[in-house]
């Protein structure tokens, strides 16, 4: 497997405030793989430097290709991010939302791809003229992955997808995710606090520490290691 | 590490505890044209405890804490908070009167800093209103209060933070600083909209330490929202679960975790 995302060296942060030191990540195409990391460790700062919404020095690499340094042209390069708080448009209806994600996409498929999003999330279907504000926290945050969808992005980053989600729903999430993985062949970057689920559905792992990678390795392996499992998983 | 007043895990006999509730919700309704929030919900908290309000998103729970905090009106029923009918007190006053709360999305003064987002808890209890308050006028009172503000920002472990913006701080570090705003009203009922969020569990254990200290030391009686279940279960004297806007059970978390009707609408497993 070939690094369709990989990261060398990158430091950076806000200001004169060095967020990131020295970060080494990659992802493999068809691969999900989990941040972890206290609050304030940098891991949302990871995602800001991937998308170029921060300055940042070292390697960014897309598919064999330097990343571009402005969020736009990392969205059009072919990634795709959900950010924290998700970031829909309240008084937009859930197809409005939908319709903007495919905004930059210049090819006639937006309504095949909508039809099939609201196969896999039928959900969004029922709710299709409904304000994304009136929505339940759980139908917002598949509306807001639905929308990075419609962008056909080859990796998806998440910012912490059960941030307010009931546990019900948390697990429904983690299992469509792990669906679209599986069937779509979507590449997934995910941060998460709860460990657990993003581990079940992970293939490999980074543990984050004040701004510094500490470990990493496949899910199964971290999943075992007692630092991790008191830290991260609460068990 | 926990100086829990009322022992730990054992909390059935302090439970059973007779007395005036602090705060009494009787068939409350909400309605917001077609949609019922509310439906008829009662339930009491006992002066002291910790109790929490689960339930799926939209079964109304932050609908709850903003019918108690009186952003919104009810459209029936009674709040009693420490002997005072709740719905007569204006907005503005309910801080005065005794209560205040954290947000689920955080609500905090980016550009101020984080000692500013604090003092602006204070003044809402002080003879010196935050206008006059900023402009510099009831200069002794407003030196109290700054002390009083950084004092609870060591408490918290906030103080290198103090003279800060809010803005760009992580978000498990913003929910703290609400909760230091909060404190600084010097409520008798202090509502946390998920507390939790953002933070690992390691982070969890040591908030829900932090919760249980703090009721100690500020004589608080705590109400909470959150999704976290193992802290839920862990920090809670009582538990009220809603679904629909009503309430499906209500008990100690040893009741509560093993109710049938809480798995399926909720829990989806045993917590």
């Amino acid at each position: 497997m070939s690094a369709l995302l990989s990261l060398r060296g990158v430091t950076g942060g806000y200001g004169p405030v060095t967020v990131l030191h020295d970060i080494d990540l990659e992802v493999a195409e068809g691969e999900v793989v989990v941040v972890l990391g206290a609050n304030g460790a940098g891991k949302t700062t990871t995602l800001r430097a991937i998308v170029g919404e921060i300055a940042t020095r070292g390697e960014r690499r897309f598919a064999g290709e330097p990343l571009p340094r402005t969020p736009e042209k990392v969205a059009r390069a072919g990634i795709g991010l959900v950010p924290q708080g998700r970031g829909t448009f309240a008084e937009l209806t859930t197809e409005e939302n939908l319709r903007l994600g495919a905004a930059m996409r210049r090819d006639a498929d937006v309504r095949r791809d909508l039809e099939h999003w609201y196969e896999v999330f039928p959900r969004l279907r029922e709710r299709r003229d409904q304000p994304a504000g009136s929505m339940s926290g759980g139908e917002q945050q598949m509306l807001a992955i639905a929308r990075a969808l419609m962008l056909r992005p080859r990796l998806l980053l998440l910012d912490e997808p059960s941030l307010g989600l009931a546990p019900l729903i948390t697990r429904e999430l983690f299992e469509q995710l792990g669906r679209l993985n599986r069937e779509e062949g979507l590449t997934v970057l995910v941060v998460e606090q709860n460990a657990n689920l993003a581990l079940e559905i992970g293939h490999r792992a980074y543990v984050l520490e004040t701004g510094r990678i500490v470990a990493s390795g496949p899910a199964d392996q971290l999943r075992g290691d007692d630092a991790i499992r008191k830290a991260y998983l609460g068990f | 590490m926990v100086r829990a007043r009322s022992g730990g895990d054992d909390m059935s006999d302090t439970d059973q505890q007779p007395g005036e509730p602090l705060l009494r919700v009787e068939d409350i309704s909400v309605r917001f044209g077609g949609v019922v929030a509310l439906d008829g919900l009662s339930f009491s908290i006992r002066r002291g405890s910790i109790s929490a309000l689960i339930g799926p998103n939209g079964a109304g729970k932050t609908t709850l804490f903003n019918v108690i905090s009186r952003l919104y009106p009810a459209t029936t029923g009674a709040i009693t908070f420490d002997g005072q009918d709740l719905l007569k007190v204006a907005p503005h006053e309910i801080a005065r009167a005794g209560i205040a709360r954290t947000f689920q999305n955080v609500a905090l003064f980016p550009g101020l800093s984080v000692l500013d987002n604090v003092r602006v808890g204070a003044h809402t209890r002080g003879d010196v209103g935050f206008v006059r308050g900023m402009l510099g006028l009831g200069r002794a009172e407003n030196r109290r209060m700054a002390a009083d503000a950084m004092e609870l920002l060591e408490r918290l472990d906030l103080a290198h933070l103090a003279h800060r913006p809010a803005a760009g701080l992580p978000f498990g570090t913003l929910k703290r600083i609400e909760l230091a705003r909060a404190l600084a009203a010097r409520p008798r009922l202090l509502m946390l909209d998920e507390p939790a969020n953002g933070l690992t569990h390691g982070e969890v254990d040591e908030l829900a330490a932090t919760i249980r200290q703090l009721r100690d030391e500020f004589d608080l009686t705590v109400l909470l929202v959150e999704h976290h279940m193992a802290m839920v279960m862990s920090i809670s004297d009582h538990i009220v679960v809603l679904d629909f806007g009503r309430r499906i059970a209500e008990g100690p978390p040893e009741t509560v975790r093993n109710d049938p009707l809480v798995i399926q609408a909720y829990l989806g497993t045993p917590a």
